[in-house]
Formats: C-alpha cells, sequence, structure tokens
C-alpha cells in the first residue's frame, strides 16, 4: 500500500493559547513495499507527522493519503520509542491485543500471537509480563504486537532510541530480517543516520522545525544487506553527506529551541 | 642499597551473606509482646485500679466469655452486615461514577463541583439526616457508611482514569480499540493500583462510620456494645470490643492486600 502526505500542516494550540507550528507542509510518497526513514532534528516534527499517519492525530491542513489493496486490513499500526506495553498484560496477550479488539476469537488470536511471538525470537517468554523482560525483549514485543494486525503499513517511531548500543544493533538487523520477508511499507522515524541508511530504501531529511521535506536521498546499496556493510567506506561516505545536510538544520534547531521551551 | 617499595595489597573475598533483616520478625512480635506484658505488670504490680485499666488477661478472659456466651458473635454479624454491604454499595458506586466522570468531560463538568463540595463534609454528620430519611433502622447506617466508602474510591478511580499513560491509550488506539475498549481493556486495568488505595481508604472509613453510627444510633453492634460498656463502666468489655475493631482493621487491610495481589498483574509486588 502507497501513502502519500500531501502539503500536511499541523500547529499545535498550547493551553495557553500559543500555537507551535511543528508541520509546515509536508509532501512525500512512500511507495508500496519501501522502506522509507525519517531524520531530522529532534522536535522537528517527526513523531507528529506519525501519528497523522496512523490516524491518532489530524492535521491542521493537507491530507494523507493511502492507496492501494488494503485487502480489509488495518492501514497502519505503530512501534513506540517507550515501547508502550499493557504492563497487567503477559507477551501474548499483548501481541494479541489488536486482534481482541477486533473480536478475533481467542484461539485464533493467540494462535497467530503465537507465531509472531516465534517470528520474533521469543518463544518461551509468552507468558512472561514486560517488567520480566529486557528492552530489547520489550521492544520485541512492541513490533510483533504491530504486526499482529497485519498492517498495510507500518510505523516506527524511533524504535530502538531507548536500547543500548549492542541491543540496537541486533535489532537492527532483526528489523531489517523481518522487513525482507514481510515487505511491509514502512515509515521509520530515527536520529540515527547509519541505522536509517542501513534498513532503508530512501532516507527523507527533514528541516528543523516547522517541520518540510529537506531532501530525499535514495541509498544505493543492493539488497539483501549484512553488517559487513557497516564496515563498507561507501556506506561511509553517503552517511557523511546525510549528516552534512542535517548538520546545519540541527545546529540551527539547537540554538532556537533556547529559551522557548520545546524540548532540546 | 635499594629500599624496596612500600606495597598495599588488599584482598576483597567471598563470604557467606547473611539474610538482610532476618531479625526484623522477631522484632516485631517482640515489640507487639512488650508493650503486652509492660501493661500487664503495671496493672498487676503498679496498683491501677481495674476499672481504669484491666490487665490483658483480665481483657482476654471478657473476650472469651463474650465469645462463648454468644454476645462477640451477635455484635460482630450485626457489624459486618452493616460494613459490608455499605463499603460494596460505596465502593461500587464510586467505581462507576469515578469512571464515568473521568470519561465524559460532562459528567466531569457536573460531578466535579459536587464532590469537592461534599468530600469535606465529615460524613458522620450526615447520619441525623440519613435516620430522618431512612428511619432509625439499619438503612441509615448502612448509608452513612457508604457515603464515607464512595468518595476515597471515586476520587481515586477518577484520578487513575485520567492519569494513564497516553501512550498506552494511543497504542490501543491504533491498534483498533474502540473509545469503549479503551476504557475497560487499558484505563481501568492501569487504574486499579490507585483504585485499590481508595479500597483501603475505605474500610478505614467503613470501620470508623460503623462504629460512630452504632454509637450514636443502635442497639447492636461492636459500636454500641463499647459505648454501652463504658456506661456500665465494665472497662475490660469495652476494651475487648476494641480489640475485636483492631483485628477487623488488620484482617480487612489483609484481605484487600490478598485481592490486590490476585487481580493486579503485571507489576512487581
Ligand atoms: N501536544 C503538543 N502540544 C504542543 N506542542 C507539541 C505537542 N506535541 C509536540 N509539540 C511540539 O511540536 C514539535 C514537534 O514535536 P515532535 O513531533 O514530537 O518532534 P520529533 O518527534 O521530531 O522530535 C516540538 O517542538 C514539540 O515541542
Ligand atoms: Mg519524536
Amino acid at each position: 500500500m502507497q501513502v502519500r502526505f500531501e502539503s500536511v500542516h499541523k500547529t499545535y494550540r498550547r493551553r495557553d493559547g500559543t500555537e507551535v507550528p511543528a508541520l509546515a507542509g509536508v509532501d512525500l510518497a512512500v511507495a508500496s513495499s519501501e522502506f522509507v526513514s525519517l531524520v531530522g532534528p529532534s522536535g522537528c516534527g517527526k513523531s507528529t507527522l506519525l501519528l497523522i499517519a496512523a490516524g491518532l492525530l489530524p492535521p491542521t491542513s493537507g491530507r494523507v493519503v493511502f492507496e492501494g489493496d488494503a485487502g480489509g486490513r488495518p492501514r497502519t499500526a505503530v512501534v513506540f520509542q517507550e515501547f508502550a506495553l499493557f504492563p497487567w498484560r503477559t507477551v501474548l496477550d499483548n501481541v494479541a491485543f489488536g486482534l481482541e479488539v477486533r473480536g478475533v476469537g481467542r484461539a485464533e488470536r493467540l494462535e497467530r500471537a503465537a507465531a509472531l511471538v516465534r517470528q520474533v525470537g521469543l518463544s518461551g517468554f509468552e507468558s512472561r509480563y514486560p517488567h520480566e523482560l529486557s528492552g530489547g525483549m520489550r521492544q520485541r514485543v512492541g513490533i510483533a504486537r504491530a504486526l499482529c494486525v497485519d498492517p498495510a503499513v507500518l510505523l516506527m517511531d524511533e524504535p530502538l532510541s531507548a536500547l543500548d548500543a549492542q541491543t540496537r544493533q541486533l535489532l537492527q538487523e532483526d528489523i531489517l530480517r523481518l522487513w525482507e520477508t514481510t515487505r511491509k511499507t514502512v515509515l521509520y522515524v530515527t536520529h540515527n543516520i547509519q541505522e536509517a541508511v542501513f534498513l532503508s530504501d530512501r532516507v527523507v531529511v527533514m528541516s528543523r522545525r516547522p517541520g518540510r521535506v529537506r531532501e530525499v536521498l535514495s541509498v544505493p546499496f543492493p539488497r539483501p544487506r549484512t553488517e559487513a556493510l557497516l564496515a563498507d567506506p561507501e556506506f561511509g561516505r553517503f552517511c557523511h553527506r546525510i549528516w552534512s545536510s542535517l548538520k546545519e538544520e540541527a545546529r540551527a534547531a539547537l540554538e532556537e529551541t533556547h529559551g522557548d521551551g520545546s524540548p532540546a | 642499597m635499594a629500599t624496596e617499595a612500600r606495597r598495599d595489597v588488599v584482598v576483597l573475598e567471598a563470604r557467606a551473606e547473611r539474610a538482610e533483616g532476618g531479625w526484623r520478625p522477631a522484632v516485631r512480635a517482640a515489640s507487639l509482646a512488650g508493650v503486652v506484658v509492660a501493661w500487664e505488670l503495671a496493672t498487676r504490680l503498679g496498683g491501677i485500679p481495674a476499672v481504669f485499666l484491666p490487665p490483658p488477661t483480665a481483657v482476654a478472659a471478657e473476650l472469651l466469655g463474650m465469645a462463648t456466651g454468644g454476645e462477640l458473635w451477635r455484635s460482630l454479624q450485626a457489624s459486618l452486615v452493616r460494613i459490608v454491604l455499605g463499603f460494596l454499595l460505596g465502593t461500587g458506586a464510586g467505581v462507576v461514577v469515578g469512571t464515568v466522570a473521568a470519561v465524559s468531560p460532562l459528567a466531569e463538568a457536573v460531578v466535579d463541583p459536587l464532590i469537592a463540595a461534599t468530600y469535606p463534609i465529615p460524613k458522620i454528620a450526615l447520619l441525623p439526616l440519613l435516620v430522618l430519611w431512612l428511619g432509625i433502622g439499619e438503612a441509615s447506617k448502612v448509608a452513612v457508611i457508604a457515603i464515607g466508602a464512595f468518595f476515597p474510591v471515586a476520587v481515586g478511580t477518577m484520578a487513575g482514569i485520567r492519569g494513564t499513560d497516553p501512550q498506552l491509550v494511543r497504542a490501543a488506539v491504533s491498534l483498533g480499540a474502540s473509545p469503549f475498549q479503551v476504557v475497560t481493556k487499558v484505563r481501568l486495568p492501569a487504574s486499579l493500583p490507585v483504585m485499590f488505595a481508595g479500597f483501603r481508604l475505605a474500610a478505614g472509613m467503613s470501620l470508623l462510620l460503623v462504629v460512630s453510627a452504632e454509637m450514636i444510633a443502635a442497639a447492636t453492634g461492636i459500636g454500641f456494645t463499647i459505648l454501652h460498656a463504658g456506661d456500665l463502666m465494665q472497662t475490660s468489655k469495652l476494651l475487648a470490643a476494641i480489640v475485636v475493631l483492631s483485628a477487623l482493621g488488620v484482617l480487612s487491610t489483609w484481605g484487600l492486600q490478598a485481592l490486590e495481589r490476585k487481580v493486579v498483574r503485571g507489576r512487581p509486588h
């Protein structure tokens, strides 16, 4: 399924009445089965864009168009940076949540959830509670929970940012494998350029707040990709090219956010 | 001659770890026993007249007599029926009203000022009014307990439901949960710990109110027994009834804790 953002604007209104422009006209098309990453200075509206795509937040103006054969599947599912697992539910019941609220029968939903738990490498942990798991395992549950509803588009908001570097590296490869088998349309937010390049077909660089698309780069490295790519000098050069584009925005954003209450 | 440099060597070795705080249960038991023994000695040797403070052994004997004579069970039953009915009615209404008020802005606007205005009223002050409305029988006593149990639960439920992690709500909505499912499958389970804090307060409130109500307007119950024994200067009976109240308080706390452990899952206890 294809996703098209058409001139999407979002202005938040604070409680005191002041307006915070977060997105100022985002135009972007993500092709069916394409993996696209968004990078940009923090506070530039990446999460906002994802929430809008997920239907959790209405845009102030502009629209998001989904086109293609959904085949009765839900349009989107979200993987959150802070996992957002239900602490009172076991791993299996967390993964099955989306099917449960859609009225899928108990036997069927648990069977499908168990298959996904296996797919993300958590066999044996089905009846554990989230607080008994490491961060990396929790995010695997988060990914399985999103995939369990078989969404047409997967939205991931910095899914690895809360993890330590080694765990992040491992999950990055797992996400790559999962994507290669499922070929979902993915919109992936990260602040890690290497991660974006390693995973994506295209990388979108956003401007500082209010966010716009600054530049879109096609990643030239063939698939299937392996860890070896990370050591390739070409890979490093490509990442650096993105960083040069991002750096100006990030520096300007850092100077602007001083004192206006926005997160630095 | 080369002087040898002084060398310090520190070795940290394994050692058997003693269970931390293993002495605690013993000290806790001794603390209670110590007070009882001191009390016994003070009354036996200190010449305190039994009408002011009878020794614990006399209180225990009195309690035994009340139990075998059936008086204990009669007043306990009268009080328990009032407590349980009032607690269930009040907490049940508290959960429902708290949930609705937290979910619907209109209900919140209606309920919030009413709760703010009535919560501070000492509930026992309402008893004469309730007697006027419901008569001197059981209904007025159950009602005053229900009102007392209602507030902490309503307020706790409201706070829990409003304070639910918005990320969890977002996750549920993104997975297809309806507004009703967000309440039943996310907000209510997320609020259980806060609701249990409300239940504990409600249990304490029920005990306080049953005793007060029975002192004011009853011919049965633990509260009545205490007041009556006081009038007749039956101090050991008075104290025996107070011991029963203490046991009721401890038991209700334990019961709620056990229930909470069963119901509140997925969090370290
Ligand atoms: N609910 C909100 N109310 C007001 N301002 C908000 C709200 N959510 C986000 N913002 C602001 O909008 C901007 C974009 O936020 P966000 O999309 O979270 O950025 P990013 O994910 O790129 O870091 C930030 O400046 C943030 O402070
Ligand atoms: Mg963000």
